[in-house]
Parts: C-alpha cells; sequence; structure tokens
C-alpha cells in the first residue's frame, strides 16, 4: 500500500471507473430516478420486458401479502424446480434455487434442504422486507429455475452462471461471466464468493478470470480452466442487451442474462448500479469505452449499429 | 463582532469568590446582611448568586456604601450557613464609582487632647502640600511614620492595624475640608481560602474619586486590588442570630470569556444577542451545543465513507455511536459497545432459529437489548465501574438495528463481512467522537452558528468528488500494472 498517489495516478491512466465517478458521472446524470423502480421490483422488469418480447424466465407466481403464504405450498407443488427471490432483493441476497425435493423437503442449490415450514418463514422474510433496500415490504416471485446451458458445466459448483453485460447509451461496453462457486453458495455475485471472467466483446469468448480479487486460471471447485470458454449465441446476448436499455430508459445500466438449455438466454434481472469488479474480470478500464460511446452516441441510433460498434470497438485485439 | 473568543478557553481575568456566612439562629426570624460588590473599578461582577435554602434575598443601596444583599428568613435555629458567589472579570469599562455623588464633609468630633493632635497634623501638612493630592499623601505617611509619644501615634490608639490607620486618615483630610472615604477590598491574587478584607481610602479632587494606598503597593500589585465597598460599615451583619462569622475564598478560574462578552455589550448588541443561540434558557444551549457538532462529525464521515471508502453500518449510525459516547467516554463506550453488539448478536441468533416475523424480532431485540443494558449497567457497577452507569445511554433502537443488520449481514456475506463493518462503525463512529468532542470544535459551531455553511459548502464539494476511494486503490491493484 506504498505509493498511493502513484496507484491512483495509474488507475486513471488504464482508465478504471471508482465507485465515487460510477455514481456521479453516469448512474446519476443517466439514470432517471423515475426510472428505479422499474428495476428495482423484478416484477415490474419481467412485466415490462414480456410486454417488450424480450425473453425472461417464467413467471410461476408473486406472494405479495402475508395472507398469501399459505396458499405457496399449493403453488410450489406443481413445480420440481423453481426459484424464490425478493422482488427488491439487492446483490442477490434473499435468492433460493430449488433443484429438487427429496420426501416433502426442498432440495436447494447448495444442498442444503429446507422444510415447507422454513420456506414459508423465507418467503415472509422477503415480504417484510430484510432483503429490500430501506427495508420496505416487498414482494416475492417465484419463477422458472432455468437450466443452464452445458457450455458453463464444467466451471460451475451449483448454481446458474450468468452474463452480466454492462450497457451504456444501449451500447454493450463490458460483459463477464459470473461462475458459482462453492464458497458463493450457489449465487452469482462476486463478493459472494462467484468468479468472474472477462469477455472479448467481439467473439463471446472468455478471458482472464477473477475470484475475490486475484486472477485465478481454473475454477477452484472443478478444476477446469476457465478462459477460453466461447458463449453461445454471443450476438443474441448483445442484442439482448441492446434492446434493454430501450426497455428500461436506463443510460448506464447492468443486465444480468442466463443461457437456457433450451430457451437460449433470458434476462434474468437489470440492475440500475452495476458493481465495477468487472474491471478486474476484464483486467480493463470502463472509462476509455463509456467516453467512446459518448463520442458516437449521435450515430447510434439502431440495435444492430450499437451492437456492430460493440464488437468492432470493445473487441480483444489480440485475439 | 461582538467580541466573541475563538477560543473556547480564551484566558481572561476572571475570578470566583465565594462568601461564607455562618451563624446560630436563635430560633426566630433572622436576617442577615452582607455588601455586594459596587463600583468595582476596573472589574465587572459577570455573575453573582445567593445561596440560601428558605431565605429571601432582597439587595438594597446602602447610601455611600454600596450595596446590601439582604437574607431574611421567617423562623430559623442552629447552624446556619448562607452563601454569597460572585464571578468577576477585569474589563476596560470602568465601574463609574470614580463619578459618585460628592459626600457632605462629616468630620469626626474630636475632643479634648485628640482634637489638638488631628489639628496639629492637619495644619502642618496643609502648610506643606499644594493640593489635596499631596495633602492625603503627606497625612498618610504622617500616621504611617507615627512613633510612640507623638500626635499621630497618639491619634491612632495603640496596636493599630490598616483600619484604624486608614479611618484615621479619612477622618484628618475630612477635618481639612478634603471629601475621603475608606475603601474596603479584596486582593484577588494570589488566591486564598480565607481571603482578608484590606482597606485603602479615596479622597475627591479635581471632580473625581481618587484612590490612596496607605500600603504604597507595585503597580502590578494594584491591577489585583478589586475594590468592594465603601464606608467604616461592617463587612456583614446579622440580626436574631449569634456567633456570626465569615470567610471568603478567591479563585482564578478560566471563565468562558464568551459569557464575559456578553454582559459587557451595550443595549442594542445585547438585543442582538438575544436572537442568537445565546438567548435560549442553558439546557437548550447545552443542547444547541452537542447539535451543532454534530454536522462535523458528519462531514468527517462524509471523507471516510466516500473518500477512504470505509464501509459501515447505516448512513449515520456512526455518528450515532458518537453521540453515545459522549457519554460514556471513548475506551469504555467501545467496550460496552462491542459487549452489547455481541450478546444482542448471539441472542439474535437463536431468534433466527425460531422463525419470527420482522417487526415481533425486532421487538424481542429491542427488549433484550435493554434488558442487556440493565444487566451491564448493575454488574459494572457492582465490580465498581462508575462508568458502567452512562450505558443506559446509548441509543437503544441504534444498537438494536446494529444486531439486526449485522445478523443479515452474518448470514448473506459471511461473518469476515459483517466484522468488518462493525470495526467499521466503532472506528468511525470514534474518529466521529474525537472530532465532535474538541473543545474548539464544539464552541465555534455553538459561538458562530454560520459556521456550518462552510460544512455544507464542503459537503456539497464532495457529493461531486469522483475520484478514487483509498480502499479501491486496493481493490483494483490488480488494474494498475
Amino acid at each position: 500500500m506504498t505509493n498511493l498517489p502513484g496507484i491512483a495516478a495509474r488507475l486513471r491512466a488504464n482508465g478504471v471507473v471508482g465507485i465515487n465517478e460510477r455514481n456521479a458521472d453516469y448512474t446519476l446524470p443517466y439514470n432517471r430516478r423515475d426510472r428505479y423502480p422499474l428495476v428495482d421490483d423484478k416484477v415490474l422488469t419481467k412485466r415490462l420486458a414480456i410486454g417488450a418480447g424480450v425473453a425472461v424466465p417464467e413467471l410461476y407466481g408473486v406472494i405479495e401479502i402475508q395472507y398469501q403464504v399459505r396458499e405457496l405450498p399449493a403453488l410450489l407443488a406443481k413445480y420440481r424446480d423453481f426459484v424464490v427471490k425478493p422482488a427488491r432483493g439487492s446483490q442477490g441476497d434473499g435468492i433460493i434455487v430449488v433443484t429438487g425435493r427429496t420426501r416433502s423437503l426442498y432440495r436447494a442449490a447448495d444442498g442444503s434442504l429446507l422444510d415447507p415450514d422454513e420456506m414459508a418463514f423465507h418467503v415472509s422474510n422477503i415480504l417484510s422486507g430484510i432483503y429490500s433496500l430501506g427495508g420496505q415490504t416487498d414482494k416475492a416471485l417465484v419463477e422458472y429455475r432455468v437450466n443452464f446451458d452445458p457450455v458453463f458445466e464444467g466451471i460451475t459448483y451449483r448454481g446458474v452462471p450468468d452474463v452480466r453485460i454492462i450497457v451504456f447509451l444501449g451500447v454493450p461496453v463490458m460483459a463477464m461471466v459470473r461462475l458459482p462457486t462453492r464458497i458463493s453458495g450457489g449465487k452469482a455475485n462476486l463478493h459472494q464468493g462467484a468468479i468472474g471472467t472477462g469477455v472479448d466483446m467481439a467473439t463471446g469468448r472468455t478471458l482472464t478470470a477473477v475470484w475475490n480479487n486475484s486472477i485465478v486460471g481454473e475454477h477452484p471447485d472443478t478444476g477446469n480452466p476457465v478462459s477460453g470458454v466461447l458463449i453461445p449465441r454471443w450476438d443474441t446476448l448483445l442484442e439482448l442487451g441492446a434492446r434493454s436499455s430501450e426497455l428500461t430508459g436506463l443510460g448506464y445500466q447492468g443486465v444480468d442474462i442466463v443461457l437456457d438449455r433450451d430457451k437460449g438466454p433470458l434476462i434474468l434481472e437489470i440492475n440500475a448500479r452495476p458493481g465495477l469488479a468487472i474491471q478486474i474480470a476484464n483486467r480493463a478500464g470502463l472509462k476509455p469505452r463509456l467516453d467512446a460511446v459518448e463520442r458516437h452516441r449521435s450515430g447510434l441510433s439502431t440495435v444492430a449499429e450499437r451492437v456492430a460498434f460493440a464488437k468492432e470497438r470493445f473487441g480483444c485485439r489480440v485475439g | 463582532m461582538f467580541g466573541f473568543p475563538l477560543k473556547p478557553e480564551e484566558r481572561t481575568d476572571v475570578w470566583r469568590v465565594e462568601v461564607q456566612m455562618r451563624f446560630e439562629a436563635d430560633g426566630g426570624p433572622a436576617r442577615a446582611a452582607l455588601f455586594a460588590p459596587h463600583g468595582t473599578g476596573g472589574f465587572a461582577v459577570v455573575d453573582q448568586s445567593f445561596v440560601s435554602p428558605g431565605y429571601g434575598i432582597t439587595t438594597e443601596p446602602h447610601r455611600g456604601s454600596g450595596i446590601r444583599a439582604v437574607y431574611t428568613v421567617r423562623e430559623a435555629k442552629g447552624t446556619q450557613t448562607l452563601y454569597y458567589r460572585a464571578v468577576i472579570q477585569r474589563t476596560s469599562q470602568s465601574d463609574a464609582a470614580e463619578r459618585d455623588p460628592v459626600p457632605t464633609l462629616a468630620p469626626p468630633n474630636y475632643e479634648g487632647a485628640q482634637a489638638v493632635a488631628a489639628q496639629s497634623i492637619v495644619q502642618a501638612a496643609l502648610k506643606q502640600s499644594a493640593d489635596a493630592a499631596t495633602l492625603a499623601a503627606l497625612i498618610v505617611k504622617r500616621l504611617r511614620e507615627a512613633k510612640p509619644g507623638d500626635e499621630a501615634h497618639y491619634l491612632l490608639g495603640p496596636e493599630a492595624g490598616s483600619f484604624r490607620l486608614v479611618s484615621t486618615a479619612v477622618g484628618l483630610l475630612q477635618t481639612a475640608g478634603v471629601p475621603s472615604r475608606i475603601v474596603n477590598g479584596l486582593i484577588l491574587v494570589p488566591e486564598r481560602r480565607d481571603a482578608q478584607f484590606v482597606r485603602w481610602l479615596e479622597y475627591y479632587a479635581g471632580g473625581r474619586w481618587r484612590p490612596l494606598y496607605p500600603s504604597e503597593p507595585t503597580a502590578e500589585a494594584l491591577r489585583y486590588y478589586f475594590p468592594w465597598w465603601r464606608g467604616p460599615a461592617p463587612f456583614i451583619e446579622a440580626s436574631g442570630a449569634t456567633g456570626l462569622t465569615h470567610s471568603i475564598t478567591t479563585s482564578r478560574s478560566y471563565e468562558l470569556a464568551v459569557r464575559a462578552a456578553m454582559s459587557q455589550k451595550r443595549e442594542l448588541e445585547k438585543k442582538l444577542i438575544e436572537f442568537s443561540l445565546f438567548g435560549l434558557p442553558l439546557q437548550a444551549q447545552s443542547l444547541f451545543r452537542t447539535i451543532l457538532a454534530i454536522p462535523a462529525g458528519i462531514l468527517l464521515l462524509v471523507v471516510l465513507r466516500n473518500v477512504v471508502g470505509i464501509k459501515t453500518f447505516g448512513t449515520f449510525m456512526p455518528v450515532l455511536i458518537a453521540l453515545a459516547f459522549r457519554q460514556t467516554g471513548l475506551a469504555w463506550g467501545c467496550v460496552f459497545f462491542s459487549i452489547v453488539v455481541a450478546l444482542g448478536l448471539a441472542v439474535r441468533f437463536y431468534l433466527e432459529r425460531l422463525k419470527l416475523l420482522l417487526v415481533p424480532r425486532l421487538a424481542a431485540v429491542v427488549i433484550v437489548v435493554i434488558l442487556l443494558l440493565a444487566t451491564i449497567t448493575v454488574v459494572s457497577f457492582k465490580l465498581g465501574f462508575d462508568r458502567g452507569l452512562s450505558i443506559g445511554l446509548f441509543p437503544i433502537v441504534i444498537l438494536t438495528m446494529t444486531i439486526e443488520r449485522m445478523t443479515l449481514v452474518w448470514e448473506e456475506r459471511g461473518a469476515g463481512e459483517a466484522l468488518q463493518q462493525a470495526a467499521g462503525s466503532i472506528v468511525v463512529g470514534a474518529l466521529c467522537y474525537l472530532l465532535m468532542n474538541v473543545p474548539v470544535v464544539e464552541h465555534l459551531f455553538f459561538v458562530f452558528p454560520e459556521l456550518l455553511l462552510v460544512v455544507l459548502a464542503a459537503t456539497l464539494l464532495l457529493g461531486r468528488y469522483t475520484g478514487y476511494r483509498l480502499t479501491e486503490l486496493r481493490r483494483f491493484r490488480v488494474l494498475s500494472e
């Protein structure tokens, strides 16, 4: 931790965006306040996406008030596997992925078993707002559990890997694949211990990976290399990302996309304040790409133009 | 502009004088009187108080002498102790005692040999002097240098003290046709537990009263002569009482110069000050002393969170912790806070297994926190830690929310993250406390609340700070290669 001004100057030279800069120069000016509820409430996001014909995981049901918790077993009985999540949750908190059943127990993705009472308690907790920002009361979603594409099978420990794309003014600028590990408990959030790998925007091939802020080559649980994996249907992912900003009207957002074996890329959620660890995964700063988009924004009106711009400008020069 | 000092305890010459009166009351009505300082020259009485359980207090002017404070009570029996306290400060605006009206001459009626001796001294002095000043000086000199057997010694009587000398000099000056009076005063330096009055005299010449000190003190010592009352009347009197005694304590005090500045203002300025925080009742003032220091802590919090990047529970919780530390002190505050949160966490983890809904669960934690506070207070008090008593001042709801949030972070992100945020909260709280507790900070914000605009400006500037946080330099370290 010596020579702090030197580190700061080199970070600046590499175009690394800090939290203060992200908030002051991107999310605050480009994301209108009245648009936040659209992404903060996943039920709203989902309905918006369905209306626009954007692919999302199917919604099985919404629990809005405590009384409805009684109906939970009946609702869940119809499905072998599903996901329960808070509508206003942040950073992946409060999500339970149920992969199957053992007698009357629900089997979660992390291998633990929940009885129906525990599940009802979890839903009650969600309703009372302990996972929501500011603690306001919340809704609980029950939705389709993604059967993820086998492409990530060898480099995932349970849970659902997803692709996070930062979309600025409708242009996908940077992406990473988030791979759950044993430590992350099947969750795909980096701060919970998931692996993040950078992605070549031109080809959709994974680059270096970062795990707990350090560079890794293999998945810590499976031992398979995490670099050089080609993400299938990459162009579709970029298109989804580019279209998502028309959906929400947010200038700067993070789009989380999962690859379903049968249904293809699905938008899982949209984040109005996406984290900055994606820069570490890509070993590149966001600033030059964001500046490029700002300079050329007038010539980028259609989805196709924006995707083409992203592939041309933000691809990996070497590979 | 109003002479308020920039530093909280800017050194001013301030003394506290305490007079203690004791007497045995006879059982009926009792009355005791003492002189309150008046005509105090280069000093001002900034504050005075009469401490006397059950007694009524009146003050009345005592012609030519000063102001008398009279303590009266309908019935009193046994030993009575009454107090008079005054805070005295040097001032540039002289008390107008020197322009007191000229009293009519009342020369003492010397008889026989006394009259002859007095006339002899006065005539000799009149011959050698040019004006009232030299006359007074000559008479005092003559009395001071009295030898056994001469006129002066005869007038003073055997073993005369300073009081006798001054009163004789006053009598002789009156005989010579110069208005004069005795001045009774205290010497403020050095501080004394049993201070004695000293006497000097004032004579009227050239349209004002001028002092003359028989003991010829140096100019430096003279600065600490505090005139109290004038004339030969005794300092205290009592009726319906026996065994009247008194003692006087003087102590130098570093009283807030603020108070002194206020007490010396002219009327218009006083009215303006009435519309400032100083116009509030004392209790409200002390509250605002604390409240106005909070923005300083908040500014520090903003810096620590947005520029340094320390993670804390809640946005302003550290500042609230800091406020609690004001009551407990820093070290004990940290210890108590840690103990309560740790025990609360243990209980909270147990409650987790009961699967309670949010609001009842929070209520349960509040109750547990209160129980913990009570228990810790009793235990620490019994172990001899007085500081334990102040723990009850910790904001209960804040502790509860800390415990609740810490549990959630613990479960969702792991113990490391939870402990890190808890440590961050305490460190930031401690730093805010240290800042808010600097007397200069508290003083400046209270006396000059307009400084809050500066804090506001700094906060607005920080609101547009887009540089890296210190912790981000570590986080993005790999990207700096």
